[in-house]
């Protein structure tokens, strides 16, 4: 059953992309559908066998690699903290393959679209089920390459290819400090495999090791190496650059790929090396600080922004960095629960927005839509729900969409933490939820209220996306409307140790979901006070007093300049790599391999060998004097030889 | 009244020559319609001597007087000569109709060239190597002029015959001057007088001998008849003369270096070295520019004695055997490659040059195929058989300590590799060129494919014995 939900995918992938030509479009869009489809519903009888059976198990399948000390094994690790990635990676992916059938009919390539998403999938159960690190590698750069392949499918286009490069590369650098991770563990444990790993973690903590001249603990200094690779991946401050830009991708890659799982990648990293960073503090607050101002950071920056897809991206970041600063104070199950719940919402909104794109014919800019609610009611509601759940609204004691558990407990936890990193994030966190409200009613207003921006030509082809693309989305909804509500037992309540078993550890002095039940109540309170003022102002400011904006822009244009140009991260990153790297690079390019290496190693060697060659005919000129003048000379030669040498 | 000398080891001889004189007589009276027969009569008698030699492989065995000597050496060099006469005759016979020159006379010709060949590798006295080393060449010249009306054809043979009439003298006056130093023309003897140590007249008289076998192997720098021969003869005879007597020379040469001279071999070795190295690198450079494929064929074969000549090089058993193994895998290679150039036939009539391979892949797969075979093969592309000759050979020279050798025969193998694999990349990736006729001949569609699985796959696969027969063969020369 597990090899079934994690293999079905990749064969999907492998019969449509090579053998896509004999079974078609329908047939490449049938067999992906299906494989990931009866994999999601495998993943569900996992879940409940696994996470609510407590049947938490390790299947090897084959040796990989025995090579000296490094041994290790192709294995299915199955546990909650896998079961639920499992659930959110195949039930999002089969909705992402459903609605992209929908949604890529007018592609030329549909079969080469199917074989990525599938295989992307593929990738990223890898990943999910590594029982060590060089496993979970493997699916970690198997995710970046089909990120790569998908961010770049319009490759005929230069903005997309440039993102799909640009998130390479971005991710090469988080990579490289995994790469770095994974062997200063080898060195300090001997071993990547995850369980044995685990259990020497506790006595590791005292040692120090030198690292660039400085002696620093090692545990502390290995957590921080793994924590980049997921700062790459998972797009935190510094290293999420790429994540707007990969917008040029379809938007169900969007949805799948960019909001739901891949980048979650690095949260699930962290909360499945909880007992390493269990151990190392340090470590933990570099987490929450870079995950809170992350929050904060993506949040001011959705704020101004007109793209429709761009702001979801930069919500997305946001919500991530609410997930990292929760596991940074050890609340790794919240930072999972939030995963989930998110997994659903974003998915939702970016669907929801592929959807409103659909029926604008390709139009992205918000400030060329509105008015067209009526026209795509289904998606309007969708919408909805995904802002509600995204701002976490809810009634406390009764009923709230699924943010308003996840990411209230994410912050009540933050306080809870009662460590002066803990309260910073509780504050960012706080004011990012303001701004979320804020910028998913800007969001909805400016797309779907007012008057209709667009050209008549456009507002004439206004029309809701077929069932195929609607239904994924009822899927989602559902999801985002009730998930958290049903979560939070197993998640975060009473029943979570006996839920999580073995999969998250916690130290009991850690405890910050304990802590998060125990706050004071305007503690609880100010989340869902900031979400419900967001939106107010949200309406102030795009419904009622549609001149506000302006003016209040004008009034900050400093700080809004700001936030509109992203705090100039791209600008900097230009001239301070980008551009060096280039100069550097033509530098060896022109200088260091055409002007020395080729012109005096191939090119100079193979000029060499043809003027021999000439030479060498020449020397047959034909005659036969000469020939046997190069005898009698060629023996002459070898006599004065002998008779000198002797 | 002296007892007649024991004629059992040489069998195999007396029955080559029977048959050729035999055959010459059917051809007189038959006239030229019996070619086909006389040819395949004369395959025949090939097969019947291969038997022979093949049943004949025991133990060291000396006739005539001490002249003529019979081993296991004689006998893998027999072998391969008689594999080689043979299938070159029979991949002769289209072509020698489709040219007009179906006479009778062209498989006498070849068979006692092939006989003067077991003479020669059989030869253990300078005096019967001469008499083998002139049959052989009288034959050949005349072959090399078969096609009389041609200019090219007379020219080649009357290049070859000048230059073969000088390598010749100075064979025997080196000979005269070993006999004059040594006071005998028997290799077993001149072996235990050498040991007594070396004399400038001796070293000088090697260095003629020498010379004059390193002609006959076309190395360099005796080599400058070869491309224009090789171009000039029919192609026929050019595939005849590009295997069977460069098998017999290079082991006549081996023989009589490690034989007779083996004492002398600090002074040989660095002399073979130098032949061996010029070779590889002018067979490797100057082939880059060819554009006729029986040119570029010549300078390939120049280069290949010049990696064969590698093994000898060392002066080791384990050298001998690569010496043989390269000559056993060369033999299959070359004869394989000249089934394909005598099947480059453009309406109606042979073709050369290399871009008349042109887009042949699409053409005609299969023989483009076999014939890229060959190419990576030559190249020394593993897993195929031409890799593991140049594997032996090198192994031993740098067991031997030859390290700057080994090496520079390397690059020169990197060199070559550029033109063989021009040939592949213009069959594979260019416009076809015009179409080869079809309806080759069975035979040649036969001996290119078995050739082209004999080193693709038997070789590579049947390493072990081959190598083992190699061993063998080598070994006897060391015995002393």
């Amino acid at each position: 059953m597990e090899i079934a939900a994690i293999f079905l995918p990749i064969l999907g992938s492998f019969i449509a992309g090579f053998f896509g030509r004999f079974i078609g479009d329908r047939g490449a869009q049938a067999v992906t559908c299906l494989g990931v489809c009866v994999s999601a519903l495998l993943s569900i009888a996992l879940f409940f066998d696994v996470a609510l059976g407590g049947h938490a198990r390790v299947i090897p399948l084959m040796t990989w690699i025995d090579s000296g000390d490094l041994k290790l094994d192709w294995a299915i690790k199955i546990d909650t903290l896998t079961s639920v990635m499992l659930i959110v990676v195949t039930v999002v992916s089969s909705m992402v393959h459903i609605y992209s059938v929908g949604y890529m009919s007018h592609d030329r390539s549909k079969q080469r679209f199917m074989a990525y998403l599938s295989l992307f999938t593929f990738m990223m159960l890898m990943l999910v089920t590594a029982d060590n690190l060089v496993q979970m590698f493997f699916g970690w750069e198997g995710v970046g390459v089909a990120s790569y392949l998908l961010i770049g499918f319009w490759y005929e286009k230069q903005s997309a290819s440039g993102a799909a490069i640009k998130a390479f590369l971005v991710n090469r650098v988080g990579d490289f400090g995994f790469v770095l991770g994974i062997g200063l563990v080898f060195f300090l444990f001997g071993t990547v495999n995850f369980d044995v790993l685990f259990e020497k973690a506790p006595e590791m903590t005292e040692l120090t090791y030198n690292f660039l001249g400085f002696q620093v603990n090692a545990l502390t200094c290995a957590c921080l190496l793994l924590f980049v690779g997921a700062m790459g991946k998972s797009a935190q401050l510094l290293l999420h650059t790429w994540l707007p830009d990969a917008m040029e991708g379809p938007t169900p890659v969007s949805a799948l790929i960019h909001a739901a799982t891949m980048v979650t990648a690095g949260v699930f990293m962290t909360a499945r090396l909880s007992p390493l960073f269990e151990y190392a503090p340090d470590a933990l607050a570099f987490v929450t600080v870079i995950g809170s101002l992350t929050a904060l950071v993506a949040a001011t920056i959705g704020m101004t922004q007109f793209d429709i897809k761009r702001v979801i991206a930069y919500s997305t970041m946001s919500q991530l960095g609410y997930m990292f600063f929760a596991a940074g104070v050890s609340a790794y199950s919240a930072a999972v629960f939030h995963l989930m719940t998110h997994a659903f919402f974003k998915a939702l909104l970016f669907l929801g927005a592929g959807s409103v794109i659909h029926a604008m014919s390709d139009e992205q800019d918000m400030r060329k839509m509105g008015g067209i609610w009526r026209f795509i009611p289904v998606t309007y509601v969708m919408m909805w729900i995904g802002s509600l759940a995204l701002a976490g609204v809810g009634i406390p004691g009764l009923f709230g969409f699924a943010g308003f558990y996840s990411k209230d407990l994410i912050l009540e936890a933050a306080w809870g933490a009662h460590s002066g990193v803990g309260e910073f994030a509780y504050w960012m966190g706080v004011i990012a939820a303001f701004i979320t409200a804020f910028y998913s009613w800007r969001l909805i207003i400016m797309t779907f209220h007012g008057k209709p921006r667009a050209d008549h030509h456009t507002m004439e082809h206004v029309h809701e996306s077929p069932l195929v693309m609607t239904l994924p989305l009822g899927v989602l909804a559902i999801g985002a409307a009730f998930a958290g509500f049903i979560g939070e037992e197993w998640f975060a309540g009473e029943e979570r140790e006996h839920f999580w078993g073995e999969a998250i550890k916690v130290l009991s002095t850690h405890d910050s979901i304990a802590a998060a039940h125990h706050v004071e109540l305007w503690v609880k309170m100010l989340p869902l006070v900031a979400a419900f003022s967001g939106i107010f102002f949200g309406y102030l400011f795009y419904m009622i007093k549609p001149d506000l904006p302006g003016k209040f822009v004008a009034a900050v244009r400093p700080l809004h300049q700001l936030f509109f140009r992203k705090y100039y991260f791209d600008e900097i990153y230009d001239a301070v790599f980008v551009k060096n790297a280039f100069r550097l690079g033509s530098f060896f390019w022109k200088r260091g391999d055409e002007q020395t290496i080729d012109a005096f190693g191939p090119d100079g060697v193979a000029a060499v060998t043809g003027k021999l060659a000439g030479l060498a005919g020449k020397l047959q000129t034909g005659y036969l004097y000469h020939y046997a003048f190069a005898m009698v000379i060629g023996l002459a030669a070898f006599v004065t030889w002998f008779w000198i040498g002797l | 009244m002296t007892a007649l000398p024991d004629f059992a080891p040489a069998i195999p001889e007396i029955v080559l020559a029977v048959a050729s004189l035999a055959l010459l007589l059917v051809g007189a009276f038959k006239g030229d319609g019996s070619t086909r027969l006389v040819s395949w009569l004369g395959t025949a008698a090939l097969a019947v001597v291969l038997v022979l030699v093949w049943a004949n492989t025991g133990d060291k065995a000396l006739t005539f007087g001490g002249m003529f000597i019979a081993d296991r050496f004689a006998s893998f060099a027999k072998c391969l000569i008689l594999i080689a006469s043979g299938i070159t005759l029979v991949i002769s016979q289209d072509y020698l109709k489709l040219e007009r020159m179906d006479r009778p006379e062209y498989a006498v010709l070849v068979l006692l060239a092939t006989l003067g060949m077991l003479m020669l590798v059989s030869a253990n006295d300078l005096m019967s190597l001469y008499l083998g080393l002139e049959l052989m060449s009288l034959s050949l010249y005349v072959v090399a002029a078969f096609r009389r009306d041609a200019v090219k054809s007379s020219e080649a043979g009357l290049k070859y015959f000048v230059l073969g009439a000088l390598g010749s003298g100075l064979y025997l006056y080196g000979a005269s001057l070993v006999y004059g130093f040594t006071g005998t023309t028997s290799f077993t003897q001149i072996a235990t007088t050498v040991g007594n140590g070396p004399s400038i007249g001796l070293i000088a008289g090697l260095v003629f001998v020498m010379a004059s076998l390193a002609f006959k192997v076309s190395a360099v720098p005796f080599h400058m008849w070869t491309p224009d021969v090789y171009e000039g003869a029919p192609t026929s005879v050019t595939a005849f003369f590009a295997v069977a007597p460069k098998i017999a020379a290079l082991c006549l040469m081996v023989r009589v270096l490690v034989g007779p001279f083996g004492p002398l071999v600090d002074q040989w070795q660095q002399v073979v070295v130098f032949i061996s190295l010029a070779s590889m690198i002018l067979g490797s450079f100057a082939a880059v520019v060819q554009k006729n494929i029986k040119r570029l064929l010549a300078y390939s074969s120049i280069g290949h004695v010049g990696f064969a000549l590698v093994g000898l090089a060392s002066g080791t058993e384990e050298g001998v055997r690569g010496v043989l193994a390269y000559l056993a895998i060369y033999l299959f290679m070359n004869l394989g490659t000249f089934a394909c150039v005598l099947a480059m036939k453009a309406g109606g009539r042979m073709v050369e040059d290399i871009k008349d391979l042109s887009g042949l892949s699409r053409t005609n797969p299969l023989m483009a195929l076999c014939l890229a075979a060959f190419m990576f093969s030559m190249a020394g592309v593993p897993p195929l058989a031409g890799f593991f000759g140049k594997l032996y050979v090198f192994m031993a020279a740098v067991h031997a300590g030859l390290y700057a050798l080994s090496i520079i025969g390397v690059l020169a193998s990197v060199v070559a590799a550029y033109y063989y694999l021009r040939v592949v990349k213009i069959m594979y990736f260019d416009e076809p060129a015009e179409a080869f006729d079809r309806g080759q001949s069975g035979v040649i569609r036969f001996v290119m494919a078995a050739s082209a699985v004999i080193i693709a796959i038997v070789i590579p696969l049947a390493l072990q014995p081959m190598t083992h027969a190699a061993q063998a063969a080598a070994a006897t020369l060391f015995l002393g």
